[in-house]
């Protein structure tokens, strides 16, 4: 069934949607009747309403792609997959921010922000319609402003005043870009787009598609308009950064993969060069800028940006590769599991801002220390985890897609990435040798430690290495 | 299933030795021994199976495994679980047992956290045994990027000396090589006519034929990596430090197992995949092999550190492989049972070299555990005090430098025969590397075995087998102190107080184990080459097409 014909108007085919504004919207009705100190039922229910709407959207896989409600929702493999994983992210988000959102008097407002976040995130990934995907915009930034800025304190708030500043200047270059596609084409809607804009005058379609890729550029966190990530992942606790670094970023990608694929594949305008350039500075200035950092999270939020990159390289060969989709879904998910465990990491020891404190910190536990191993290692692209089989399944559509330039650059990228999380590994593992050879170090009673967020360490590593191993099965599940 | 066990075991006995926490020091390495043994023991099985089947059609490369198991793994990009033996992986695997087997006893005293050592070694052996194993490309990307990490770790975390640093420059190049490896198997897979990752299928359907110079940059992004690993001249130089700063054990694996890595890998894979482009540039490998072959001697003759007199050998012996593997890809200038005869011996080499420098960085771990240095300079007339050793490191130098009776002579003798009709004026270079290595081993005897007796006193110097972890400047001005007092030649001590403890019986097993194997296939080479021959003629003749 195409979407043309199944114009169908079915608010189940929605479900995992709104599964997931029935866990915003009851989870703050629930919060507002339950004592500061029970808001831990806030919590069970919004993660349960993930978890369902992962399950539902998991069920639907196999359902033919379908463009519902007027064309302007697409329903296929990506919005499927990029479903399943910002549902589960979420609900792991979730339960590693609990630790630190306990007891906190806005603790509930932070769940169900982190929720309409994550639908808005879908909606980027949804949209068949420049409308639509303006709104998906809005929604997946605006609880973001305010996530950033939770702890009130003076990082927190320059954190989310640049943050916001940036996205309401880029959400006007994206909404100038959508009139102007809207202008030229007479419509918003991507398959009409497809047809109509290769007739259009050049121009003012080359201003339309600049605004829009700014426009998931900077959802994605990619360079240029990066320069939020880093006092956003520092600014805010651990578990909060890991959430705004992770699902924002799946939703955009997906968004700009579909628009190069559909609306902009027939361009007279180069748009894959365009696309493989802002993949080429994402990933060597990310890189370049995470070899001096010393705290763990800006450390973690500039590798974010050069993953962006890779990301970025699938999708300047959108529909010119038969292999793009599966890289494209393999990434994402290898991604959102390893960048979650790496940050958790991080939350497990929240004393511990430098890299030298924490690998202090961690010196008396070997496993954390291991996982974390495991976790960074799959970051650089380490066989056997997910995201190795995720940069090959890249490296193979890119040059597949005849950008073998690009190829080489990931590659050279990817051994520079190595630098910066062996100075984090490295360090860490010396501790845990060095006081394997002393016992009577530190003691470990004087260090603050979570253990949920460690649980998630473990969770993430071992989901990272299986997920590689079990990667030919996801594939064959996903597309 | 029995392959993919043999694989597997050492690696499932190192999660068990790590769940295990509460186990002492010794039932710990007693454990590691046995699973080793065990490990041996299968692959002899196999070997006896192999050896006795009367197999018909191709014999290996293409097809005609036996022991084949294959499991779908990523089937969109066409990547399995293929793993399978012919007669170019069956030596390796044997000697990786060996050496393995070797470390697991040698490592019998190891006090460093000896469960974390085991395992690590454990994971190790899984992952050469794999990459041996592999007729996937990506598999065998996998296996090789583990042995990275593995080796990283024993490095860094059992060293000595300046280990951390020649820990990390170890994993840097070998990382970027093994990134050049994975662009150059991307576009093997790009390149073909169905596209797969799987080496079988791409040595039946050769990728890339019409197009000589894409197969050419593949090429040399597969040469790049698998020089790294080898190392060849010029990207060798990450060796020296790994091997000096690394745990005895750990040197004779890196030297005698990982290095083969590498060699295997052009036999495996760009020889038979890209053989047009093989043919093409057969003259530059052979260039390449001749030069390390003269670059490692010339250096390894100017080195005042045994070890890193063995490490230079390595570049030396390793560029004979080379020498051995180009001059089959000649095809112009010679005929195709020379050819054979090439990449037969250049598969003993391999085998030959695993051996018999193992056991010579096994006896330089004798002398760092009884006197904390591998200085020439510090050591002398050990020949009196320790006979057993000084007859085992007899054995090791004159069989690498290639006496007539141990493994490297067949290697080597193979490799000039079958290379001196296809490049004569190279063959003849290359010898004079045999009189050059067998200059400095005699050097080597000499300096260490001859003479008044010399032990450097553990008090002074870089003592004892405490790597100086805290404080590497302050270890660094005690070496100078060392040195000059040396050199100052206050120290000549020929009396009695001079004590070099004899080879133990730990030492005596795992090194005679070695040496003995070397002249087994020194004096009865015939089961080694039955099993190598068919297949070192198959690829002669896949290349050769």
């Amino acid at each position: 069934m195409t979407g043309m014909e199944g114009m169908s108007a079915n608010p189940l085919d929605l479900l995992p949607e709104i599964l997931l504004l029935f866990g915003a919207v009851g989870g703050l009705l629930l919060g507002l009747w339950t004592p500061q100190q029970k808001q831990g039922r806030v919590r069970s229910l919004i993660v349960t309403a993930a978890l369902a709407s992962a399950v539902v959207s998991a069920l639907r896989l196999s359902d033919p792609d379908s463009g519902v409600f007027e064309d302007s929702w697409m329903i296929d493999t990506t919005t499927s997959v990029v479903r399943i994983l910002v549902a589960l992210a979420t609900a792991a988000a979730i339960l590693a921010s609990s630790t630190s959102l306990a007891g906190h008097p806005r603790e509930t407002e932070a769940y169900v922000l982190m929720v309409l976040a994550a639908l808005g995130a879908i909606a980027l990934t949804a949209s068949q319609d420049l409308l639509m995907l303006a709104a998906a915009y809005l929604l997946a930034s605006v609880p973001l402003y305010a996530l950033a800025g939770f702890a009130k304190d003076a990082r927190g708030v320059e954190a989310a005043l640049k943050y916001y500043l940036m996205g309401a200047f880029v959400g006007v270059l994206m909404l100038v870009g959508i009139v102007a596609l809207i202008l030229a084409a007479g419509s918003g809607n991507y398959r009409a787009l497809a047809g109509i804009l290769p007739q259009a005058p050049m121009p003012v379609v080359a201003i339309g598609v600049i605004g829009v890729l700014a426009g998931v550029a900077f959802k994605a966190g990619a360079v240029p308009v990066h320069f939020w990530v880093p006092d956003v992942g520092a600014g805010t606790t651990p578990a909060m950064a890991a959430f705004i670094t992770t699902i924002p970023k799946l939703g955009a990608v997906a968004a700009a993969f579909r628009l190069v694929s559909e609306p902009f594949a027939q361009l007279p305008l180069n748009v894959p060069l365009l696309v493989a350039v802002i993949a080429a500075l994402s990933m060597t200035l990310g890189n370049l800028a995470a070899f001096q950092q010393t705290e763990v999270l800006r450390l973690l939020a500039y590798s974010t940006v050069s993953q962006v990159g890779y990301m970025f390289m699938v999708v300047a060969v959108a529909g010119q590769s038969d292999y793009a989709l599966p890289a494209l879904t393999v990434y994402l998910a290898g991604y959102a599991v390893t960048n979650i465990g790496a940050f958790a990491a991080a939350a497990a020891l929240p004393k511990a801002f430098t890299l030298a404190q924490w690998s202090h910190e961690a010196g008396r536990r070997p496993w954390l220390v291991l996982s974390l191993a495991v976790l960074l290692l799959g970051l650089v692209g380490t066989p056997p985890t997910a995201v190795f089989v995720g940069k090959l399944a890249i490296f193979a559509a890119t040059a597949d897609g005849n950008f073998v330039w690009l190829v080489v650059l990931g590659a050279v990228n990817t051994v520079a990435s190595l630098f910066y999380y062996l100075r984090w590994i490295a360090p860490a593992a010396r501790t845990v040798f060095a006081t394997h050879r002393q016992p009577a170090g530190t003691s470990i009673s004087d260090v603050l430690f979570h253990r949920t967020p460690a649980a998630t360490v473990h969770a993430a590593a071992a989901a990272s290495v299986l997920l590689g191993a079990g990667s030919g099965l996801w594939l064959a599940v996903t597309t | 299933m029995l392959l993919s066990l043999v694989i597997m075991l050492p690696v499932i006995a190192a999660a068990a030795l790590l769940a295990m926490t509460g186990l002492p020091a010794r039932v710990v390495s007693w454990l590691w021994v046995a699973v080793a043994a065990i490990d041996l023991a299968l692959i002899v099985g196999m070997w006896a199976g192999f050896a006795s089947s009367n197999r018909t059609g191709p014999s290996g490369v293409v097809g005609g495994f036996a022991y084949e198991e294959k499991v779908r793994w990523i089937p969109t990009v066409d990547v399995s679980y293929h793993v399978g033996v012919d007669g170019l992986s069956l030596p390796l695997l044997a000697m990786t047992g060996v050496l393995f087997l070797a470390a697991a006893v040698w490592s019998l005293r190891e006090k460093n956290r000896p469960r974390n050592y085991a395992a690590l070694f454990l994971f190790l052996q899984t992952a050469s045994l794999g990459t041996f194993a592999a007729l996937d490309l990506i598999l065998f990307f996998v296996f090789f990027d583990l042995t990275i990490v593995a080796m990283y770790f024993v490095i860094a975390g059992w060293g000595h000396g300046n280990r951390r640093r020649s820990a990390l420059k170890f994993f840097l190049y070998t990382f970027v090589g093994s990134l050049s490896l994975l662009v150059g198997f991307i576009g093997l897979f790009l390149g073909g006519e169905t596209r797969t990752f799987d080496m079988v299928a791409l040595a039946n359907d050769p990728p890339l034929t019409d197009s000589p110079v894409a197969a050419g940059l593949v090429l040399l992004a597969l040469s790049v990596g698998l020089a790294v690993k080898t190392p060849l001249f010029p990207f060798h130089t990450w060796l020296p430090d790994a091997h000096t700063d690394a745990p005895a054990a750990g040197s004779a694996i890196l030297a005698g197992v990982l290095l083969k890595l590498g060699t295997y890998g052009f036999v495996r894979i760009a020889m038979p995949i890209l053989p047009d482009a093989w043919q093409r540039w057969a003259m530059v490998i052979v260039i390449a092999g001749v030069v390390s072959v003269l670059w490692g001697a010339f250096t390894a003759l100017a080195q005042t550190d045994m070890k890193r007199m063995i490490a230079y050998t390595s570049v030396n012996h390793m560029g004979y492989i080379m020498l051995g593997l180009g001059a089959a890809g000649l095809v112009g200038q010679a005929d195709e049972q020379a050819r054979t005869i090439a990449v037969t011996g250049a598969m003993v080499q391999m085998v030959s070299h695993g051996l018999l420098t193992g056991a010579l960085f096994l006896l330089a771990g004798v002398l760092f555990s009884r006197g904390g240095t591998y200085a020439f300079s510090r050591w002398g007339g050990l020949a009196r005090p320790a006979p057993v050793f000084a007859a085992a490191l007899g054995i090791a130098a004159f069989g690498s430098l290639g006496l007539p009776g141990l493994s490297a002579f067949i290697a080597e003798f193979q490799i000039f025969t079958g290379a001196l009709q296809a490049a004569p004026a190279a063959t003849v270079i290359a010898v004079t590397g045999i009189v050059v290595t067998a200059g400095l081993f005699l050097i080597a005897l000499q300096r260490l075995l001859a003479g008044p007796i010399r032990v450097p006193h553990p008090a002074e110097g870089e003592c004892g087998e405490a790597p100086t972890m805290d404080n590497p400047g302050k270890a660094a001005a005690s070496k100078k102190a060392a040195r000059t007092a040396t050199t100052t030649a206050t120290y000549e001590k020929a009396d009695s107080s001079a004590r070099f403890e004899d080879l133990g019986g730990r030492e005596r097993t795992t090194i005679f184990g070695l040496l003995s194997l070397s002249i087994v296939i020194g004096l009865f080479p015939r089961p080694l080459l039955n099993v190598i021959e068919p297949a070192a003629a198959m690829i002669s003749s896949l290349v050769g097409q």
